[in-house]
C-alpha cells in the first residue's frame, strides 16, 4: 500500500477527470425553529459539487457552514429545496434509504474527530463497514487496515483514541471516512482543533486523497491559506452564498 | 452481524468497568434471590426423589366440616377408616397410598436422646414414592396388614443410632420403648418434601390413630397416583363425586363437608391463598399470578435502575450514536446493537447470579435451618435463570435503545440529546 503522507511532497499526478454532479442543492433553505426565535441558517442556497472536485467553504462563525455540510451529508432535511445525489432527488427517501446512501457514498470528518473512545483504532475505522450488508469480518478488517495504511497509521491499529495525538486522531477519522470507499468526503473544519503543523499534514492528506484517489472533497475551513490550495472556494455570509 | 455486535458489546463493557460492575451487581443480586426462591420451589414441587412422580400424585390433605350457625369450620386430616371406605374403592387412581402426618418420637442411643420425626404409612406408599434406598427395602403390604414391628430409617438416624449405615438392615431399634426391626435405610429426605419426609417410617397399622371406625377425621393423608399425568383431572373429578356421597355423621352440628384431591402445587396454593378456606377452588391460577407479579415487581426496581443508568449512558454516548448514524447505521442497527450489549450484560449478570444462588443454597443446606435441606440448582432453574436474565436485559434495554435510535444525528454529534 502506498503511503499518501510519505509522498505528499512529490509531484502530483492529476486525477482522472470524472465529470457530472455528485451533489446538487437547489433553493435550499434551512430554518431552525426554537421556542423563542427562528434562525434562518441557510437562505436560498444553490450549489453543485462535481465529481473529483476539492471545494472549500469559508465564512464567519454561525453563517451556516456546518448546517450546509449536514444537509449535503443527508444527516438533516432542508426546510425547503431539493438535494440530489448522483442526479436523484432524495426528498422522498426514507430514513433507511438515507442511511444506506450515507453508508455507500459519504464519508464524514469532524472538527473534534468524534472517534468512539471505547473502540480501538481499527474498530473505529471499521464502523462504516459494519453497516454494509453482507460484508464479512475478514473483509472489514482488511479494508480498515488498508485505509489506515493510506493515512500512515497501520502501526497503531490496536491503540485506543485516548492514546493518540490530535493529528493522529484526525488521521484515524479520515481513514474511517475512507474505509467505505465513498464518493465524497465532507470535512467540517478538519484542522480546526490542530496546530498549524498537524493542520498542514491533514490538509496534505486530503489533497492527496482527492488527487490520487479521485475522491470528491468538500471542506469547511477558516484558513485562507488552505482554501487557496483547493480548486474552488465558496464563501458564505449569514446563510447566503456570497462568492 | 450478531457476532460483531457481540464483539462490540464485549469491548464496550470491558472498557466501562465501573458501569459494568454496577449493572452486573444489580442484575446478579436480584437474580440470585429469585433463583434461590425458585430452587426451593422446585424442590417442593418438582419430580425429585422420593416424589419422582409428583406430576401424577394427588394428596387429600384434609377434610373441612362447616359448622351450623356462625362461621365455624373444622379442618382435619382424614382417618384411615375414611380412606378405606371412600378413597381406596375409587376407580380412576392406579394406586392409593396412605401416610400419616409427621409425629414426634424418641429413641435412646447408649448415651443420648434421639428425637425423631415419625411417619406411619401403608405398603402402597412405598410403591408410589421412589425413595433412594441405601440398603434393604420399603414396607410391604403384608407387613402393614400384620402390623409387623418393622421400620425404615433415614441415613442420619441409622448413623446416629447404630454408628453405621451398613449392615443395619435386620437389626433392631427401640423407639418410644417399642422395638422395631429395620427393613431398609433410605437417603435423607428434606423436610421440603411435605408428604414423604421423616426420620423413621412405620406401618400405619401401628399408629394409635389407625382405624377410628365411623370417624372421618384422623391424622392421615391419602396419596392417589393417577395412571398418567393426563388422568390427574379425572381422579380429582371422581373424588368430588365420592365426596358428594359421604354422609354427614352429625347433621345437627355440621352442614357441609368439603375435601379435595390436589396435586402438590394446588394443595399448597389452597393453603396459602385467602380463598375462603379453599372452597372456591384451589387458587392455583391466582397463586401463580401473584408469584409472577411479585417476581416482576421484584425485578422492576433494578430494571428501572438499569433503564436510568442506560439512558444516562446513552446521553454520554450520543456522539457515538451520531457517528454511527452518519456512517450509515439505521435505527434498527442501533437498537440491535444496544439490546445485544444489554442482553450480554444481563446474561453475564445471570451467570453470576447463578453462582451466587448456588453459594446461598449451599449455605442454607449447611446451616441445618431446614432438616436435611438439599436445595440444588436443577437444569430447569438454570434455564429459568437465563430466561430471567434475558427478560432483564430486554426490560431494561428496549426503552433506552428505542430512545437512542431516535436521536437526531446532527444534535447527537453536537452532544445534546435533542430528539428528532
Ligand atoms: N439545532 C439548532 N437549533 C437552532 N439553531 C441552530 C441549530 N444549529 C445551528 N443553529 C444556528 O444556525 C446558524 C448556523 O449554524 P452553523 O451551521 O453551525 O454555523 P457555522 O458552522 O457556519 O458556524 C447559527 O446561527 C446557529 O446558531
Ligand atoms: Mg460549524
Amino acid at each position: 500500500m502506498e503511503n499518501l503522507l510519505a509522498n505528499s511532497s512529490e509531484p502530483r499526478t492529476q486525477p482522472v477527470a470524472l465529470h457530472g454532479a455528485v451533489l446538487r442543492l437547489t433553493d435550499i433553505e434551512k430554518v431552525y425553529q426554537t421556542k423563542t426565535i427562528e434562525t434562518v441558517a441557510l437562505n436560498r442556497v444553490n450549489l453543485t459539487i462535481n465529481r473529483g472536485e476539492f471545494v472549500s467553504i469559508m465564512g464567519p462563525s454561525g453563517c451556516g457552514k456546518s448546517t450546509l455540510l449536514s444537509l449535503m451529508g443527508l444527516l438533516d432535511e432542508p426546510t425547503s429545496g431539493v438535494i440530489e445525489v448522483d442526479g436523484r432527488a432524495v426528498t422522498s427517501f426514507s430514513d433507511r434509504e438515507l442511511a444506506g446512501l450515507r453508508n455507500l457514498k459519504i464519508g464524514f470528518v469532524f472538527q473534534s474527530y468524534h472517534l468512539i473512545n471505547d473502540l480501538s483504532v481499527v474498530d473505529n475505522v471499521e464502523v462504516p463497514l459494519l453497516y454494509r450488508p453482507g460484508m464479512g469480518s475478514k473483509e472489514r478488517r482488511k479494508r480498515a487496515v488498508d485505509a489506515l495504511d493510506k493515512v500512515g497509521l497501520s502501526a497503531r491499529t490496536g491503540h485506543f483514541p485516548s492514546q493518540l495525538s490530535g493529528g493522529q486522531r484526525q488521521r484515524v477519522a479520515i481513514a474511517r471516512a475512507l474505509a467505505g470507499g465513498p464518493e465524497i468526503i465532507l470535512a467540517d473544519e478538519p484542522t480546526g482543533n490542530l496546530d498549524s503543523v498537524m493542520g498542514e499534514e491533514i490538509m496534505g492528506l486530503l489533497l492527496d486523497l482527492n488527487r490520487q484517489e479521485g475522491v470528491t472533497v468538500v471542506m469547511v475551513t477558516h484558513d485562507e491559506h488552505q482554501a487557496l490550495k483547493t480548486e474552488r472556494v465558496i464563501r458564505f455570509f449569514d446563510g447566503s452564498q456570497v462568492g | 452481524m450478531l457476532l460483531s455486535y457481540l464483539k462490540i458489546a464485549w469491548k464496550v463493557l470491558m472498557r466501562r468497568k465501573f458501569f459494568t460492575f454496577i449493572n452486573l451487581f444489580g442484575v446478579s443480586f436480584t437474580l440470585m434471590i429469585l433463583l434461590v426462591v425458585m430452587a426451593m420451589f422446585d424442590q417442593l414441587t418438582g419430580n425429585h426423589a422420593p416424589e419422582k412422580r409428583n406430576d401424577r400424585m394427588l394428596f387429600i390433605s384434609r377434610i373441612t366440616e362447616k359448622m351450623r350457625g356462625e362461621d365455624g369450620w373444622m379442618m382435619n386430616p382424614v382417618s384411615s377408616y375414611f380412606t378405606d371406605t371412600y378413597v381406596r374403592p375409587m376407580h380412576t387412581p392406579a394406586l392409593v397410598g396412605l401416610t400419616s402426618i409427621v409425629s414426634n418420637a424418641t429413641a435412646f442411643t447408649s448415651n443420648k436422646l434421639l428425637p425423631l420425626d415419625v411417619r406411619y404409612t401403608d405398603g402402597n406408599f412405598w410403591q408410589i414414592m421412589e425413595f433412594d434406598f441405601r440398603s434393604g427395602r420399603g414396607l410391604t403390604g403384608a407387613e402393614v396388614k400384620q402390623a409387623a414391628p418393622v421400620c425404615v430409617l433415614n441415613e442420619a438416624t441409622a448413623l446416629t443410632y447404630f454408628g453405621t449405615t451398613t449392615d443395619v438392615v435386620g437389626r433392631e431399634i427401640e423407639i418410644d420403648l417399642k422395638r422395631y426391626r429395620v427393613a431398609g435405610v433410605v437417603a435423607n429426605v428434606a423436610a421440603a418434601h411435605l408428604f414423604s419426609y421423616a426420620d423413621v417410617w412405620l406401618p400405619c397399622t401401628l399408629s394409635k390413630d389407625y382405624g377410628g371406625a365411623g370417624r372421618l377425621e384422623g391424622s392421615f393423608i391419602p396419596i392417589l397416583l393417577a395412571p398418567s399425568a393426563g388422568q390427574v383431572q379425572a381422579v380429582r373429578d371422581e373424588y368430588q363425586q365420592v365426596m358428594a356421597r359421604v354422609p354427614i355423621s352429625d347433621p345437627k352440628h355440621i352442614t357441609n363437608l368439603y375435601s379435595n384431591a390436589d396435586p402438590i402445587m394446588a394443595s399448597i396454593s389452597r393453603e396459602l391463598m385467602p380463598m375462603k378456606h379453599g372452597l372456591d377452588g384451589d387458587g392455583l391460577a391466582q397463586f401463580y399470578l401473584i408469584c409472577t407479579a411479585l417476581a416482576l415487581l421484584f425485578m422492576l426496581l433494578p430494571a428501572l435502575n438499569l433503564v436510568n443508568l442506560n439512558v444516562t449512558r446513552i446521553l454520554e454516548r450520543s456522539a457515538e450514536i451520531g457517528v454511527r448514524k452518519a456512517f450509515g447505521a439505521t435505527g434498527t442497527h442501533l437498537v440491535s446493537q444496544f439490546l445485544v450489549e444489554n442482553v450480554v450484560l444481563a446474561v453475564v449478570g445471570g451467570l453470576l447470579g447463578l453462582g451466587l444462588a448456588a453459594g446461598a443454597l449451599a449455605l442454607v443446606n449447611e446451616s441445618h435451618v431446614l432438616a436435611y435441606a438439599n436445595f440444588a440448582l436443577s437444569g430447569s432453574v438454570f434455564g429459568w435463570a437465563l430466561v430471567l436474565a434475558l427478560a432483564f436485559g430486554l426490560m431494561s434495554g428496549v426503552y433506552p435503545a428505542w430512545k437512542m435510535s431516535r436521536l437526531n444525528p446532527v444534535a447527537a454529534l453536537r452532544g445534546s440529546g435533542e430528539q428528532k
